[in-house]
C-alpha cells in the first residue's frame, strides 16, 4: 500500500486549489450529490451551448480524493458534448473500479492520476461521487428538454 | 516509543492485557496493528473466544424448551449469563435483565413497548444534542406513531450537555428523558445522576444509552437511579449481536410485549394468548445464546482487570494523546468536555478525516472517520466529519506514539 499511489501530486494540487470551484451564475441545470457514509456533499452546475457543456463549476465539502476528482472532472468535460462525456465516464469508471483494468492511456489526460484509487476500495466512492452528480445534472437537463 | 518503564510503574499492565487478545498480534499494511477504534467495537479476549467455543462444542441446544440434558445445560448457561449481567450493573433482580441484540434494539424496545402504550399527543420526550442516531431515530418514529413531541437539550462548544438548559426543557409533560452516558462522537461523560434526579422530580422516567460507558467504568444502575439502561456486548469485549436492556421491574411488568412469538408466551390459543413472565416476555424467539455466554465471559474478564484501574489507565492514555496531538499543527480537538472517557475526536486543517483515516491505516493505525452516527453533532460543530481515536484496555503509550507518528505522516503527505 503506497500512499504516493493514492495521493499523487496532481491530486494534492487539485485538492489544495480546486479548479472551477464556486457556484456558476446563470446555470442551465445543477445537481447535488451526497455520500451519506462519509458526509461528502457536492453541487455541480452546468451551462450548455447546444449539446456541449459551455461551463461547469462545482462546490462542496469532501476529502482530497472527492475534491480533486471533481476538480479534474470539470476540466476534463468542459467543452465536450454529452456523448463524449458518457464515453469518458465509462473509461474513468473502469479505471476506478476494475482491478485488472488496463493502465490509463494518455487520452485520459490528468484524470489518469486517479488510477491509484482502485487499490483503496473504501475510497472509490469518494472519486465517483462527482461523476454521479454530473450524470444526475445531465439527466435532469435531458428531462427538462424532453418535457418541453 | 515503547515505554516499558512507564508501563511497569503503573498499576494497570496493558502490555499483559494485549496478550489476551490474539487479533492484536497481526500486521496491517506491513505495520503492527494499532487498534484505536474501540468506540466502534472492542476486540475479544481469549476468555470470551474460549467460552463461546466451549458452549458451541459442548453445551448448545435451544433454551427453555427441552427436558434433555443439553437443553438444560444451555438454559443454565443462558440464565447464568443473565445473572452475571445483573451483577455487572448491580440490578436488583435478573428479571430486570432483558437480552437484546444491542443498545439499538434495547432503545427501540422501550420506544415501542413503553412509548407506544403510554405516550400520546401532548407528551414529550427529551434527548440531548449529542445523542447517537440510535437514541434519536426510535423517538422520532415514536413521535410519528403517537403524536408525542421530541425536545432536544443543547450542548455547548465543549460538547457538554449543560444542566440549566436541560432542566428548563423538563416540564410536567416530559414523560421520558433519554440520554447517552458517554458520547460516542465526543467522549463527553454526561452527568446522568443529576439528570435522573431532575427528571424524577418532574415525574419523568430516564433511559440511559450506556453503549460507550460500560467498558470504561463500573456501572451501578441502582446508584444511578435510572429506569432503563441499554448497552451492547461488543463494546465491552464481548460478541456482537447481544446486549442488555435493564428496566426497573415494576415498569417492565406493566409494559406490553414488543415482539410476539415463541418463548414470550405462557399459553396460546386462537382465542387468547397469555404472556410469559419477566424477562422472557420480551425475548420472543430463540435468543443469541452463545452471545450471552460470551458476554458473561467478557464481564468476568473486565472485572478481573479491575474497572477502576482500567478507567485510570484510559484516562492516562486520553490525557497523553490529547496533549501530544494538540501540539501538532492544524489539529483541532472536537469535544473538550471537562469529563471525557476514552474518546479523542479531532480534525486536521487541510486534511479531510477520510484522508487521515486512509493515511493512518497505511501506518497500521485503525481509527474511525466520519460522522459517527451522530450527524447533529457534526452539524453543531459545522464539520462534515471527524477522525476519532478511541482507547481500550489493551492500548498502550506505544499506541499513542504510533498515532502521533501517523498524524505527522499525514501532515507530511498533505504539506
Amino acid at each position: 500500500m503506497d500512499l504516493k499511489d493514492l495521493y499523487r501530486d496532481v491530486i494534492l494540487d487539485h485538492n489544495r486549489q480546486p479548479r472551477n470551484f464556486g457556484a456558476l451564475t446563470d446555470p442551465d441545470t445543477h445537481a447535488e450529490g451526497h455520500n451519506p457514509l462519509c458526509g461528502d456533499r457536492l453541487t455541480v452546475w452546468l451551462r450548455f451551448d447546444g449539446d456541449r457543456i459551455a461551463d461547469i463549476r462545482f462546490e462542496g465539502k469532501g476529502c482530497a480524493i472527492s475534491t480533486a476528482s471533481a476538480s479534474l472532472m470539470t476540466e476534463a468535460v468542459k467543452g465536450k458534448d454529452k456523448a463524449a462525456i458518457r464515453e469518458l465516464y465509462d473509461r474513468i469508471h473502469a479505471v476506478l473500479t476494475q482491478p485488472d483494468a488496463a493502465p490509463p492511456d494518455a487520452s485520459l489526460g490528468k484524470l489518469a492520476a486517479l488510477a491509484g484509487v482502485r487499490e483503496f476500495p473504501a475510497r472509490v466512492k469518494c472519486a465517483t461521487l462527482c461523476w454521479h452528480t454530473l450524470n444526475a445534472a445531465l439527466e435532469r437537463s435531458a428531462d427538462a428538454v424532453s418535457t418541453e | 516509543m515503547a515505554t516499558p518503564l512507564a508501563s511497569a510503574s503503573r498499576s494497570f499492565d496493558a502490555e499483559r492485557v494485549r496478550r489476551d487478545f490474539p487479533i492484536l498480534a497481526q500486521h496491517v499494511n506491513g505495520r503492527p496493528l494499532v487498534y484505536l477504534d474501540n468506540a466502534a467495537s472492542g476486540q475479544r479476549p481469549l476468555a470470551v473466544l474460549r467460552a463461546v467455543e466451549h458452549y458451541e462444542t459442548h453445551t448448545h441446544a435451544n433454551v427453555h424448551r427441552g427436558v434433555h440434558a443439553l437443553s438444560q445445560a444451555a438454559t443454565d448457561a443462558f440464565e447464568g449469563a443473565r445473572e452475571r449481567a445483573r451483577r455487572f450493573i448491580n440490578a436488583r433482580s435478573s428479571r430486570e435483565i432483558v437480552f437484546v441484540r444491542g443498545t439499538t434494539e434495547g432503545i427501540n424496545l422501550v420506544a415501542q413497548s413503553f412509548g407506544r402504550s403510554r405516550l400520546g399527543k401532548g407528551d414529550e420526550i427529551l434527548i440531548s444534542a449529542l445523542e447517537h442516531h440510535a437514541n434519536i431515530v426510535p423517538w422520532q418514529m415514536l413521535c410519528e406513531q403517537t403524536g408525542c413531541t421530541l425536545k432536544v437539550a443543547p450542548i455547548n462548544r465543549r460538547g457538554e450537555v449543560e444542566l440549566e438548559p436541560l432542566l428548563g426543557l423538563l416540564t410536567g409533560r416530559t414523560r421520558l428523558v433519554a440520554v447517552a452516558h458517554v458520547s460516542n462522537a465526543l467522549g463527553t461523560v454526561v452527568p446522568v445522576e443529576r439528570i435522573v434526579q431532575a427528571a424524577h422530580s418532574c415525574g419523568a422516567l430516564v433511559l440511559i444509552d450506556g453503549a460507550q460507558a460500560v467498558a470504561h467504568s463500573p456501572i451501578d444502575v441502582r446508584a444511578l437511579g435510572c429506569d432503563f439502561y441499554a448497552f451492547s456486548g461488543h463494546k465491552l469485549y464481548g460478541p456482537t449481536g447481544v446486549g442488555v436492556l435493564y428496566g426497573r421491574e415494576e415498569l417492565l411488568e406493566e409494559m406490553p410485549p414488543w415482539q410476539g412469538g415463541g418463548e414470550m408466551i405462557r399459553t396460546v390459543s386462537f382465542e387468547r394468548t397469555t404472556y410469559n413472565e419477566l424477562p422472557w416476555k420480551f425475548e420472543a424467539g430463540t435468543p443469541n445464546i452463545s452471545g450471552a455466554v460470551g458476554l458473561a465471559a467478557a464481564m468476568d474478564y473486565l472485572e478481573s482487570l479491575g474497572l477502576e484501574a482500567l478507567a485510570a489507565h484510559e484516562r492516562h492514555l486520553l490525557a497523553q494523546a490529547t496533549a501530544a496531538i494538540e501540539r501538532l499543527p492544524g489539529i483541532e480537538i472536537i469535544g473538550t468536555a471537562a469529563h471525557k472517557a476514552a474518546v479523542l475526536s479531532f480534525t486536521m486543517r487541510g486534511c479531510h478525516p477520510h484522508d487521515l483515516g486512509t493515511i493512518l491505516d497505511s501506518q497500521g493505525v485503525a481509527i474511525r472517520t466520519g460522522h459517527h452516527c451522530a450527524m447533529p453533532v457534526m452539524t453543531f460543530f459545522d464539520i462534515p466529519a471527524t477522525a476519532r481515536a478511541s482507547f481500550g484496555c489493551y492500548n498502550t503509550e506505544a499506541d499513542v506514539a504510533a498515532l502521533v507518528a501517523a498524524l505527522e505522516k499525514a501532515r507530511e503527505v498533505f504539506g
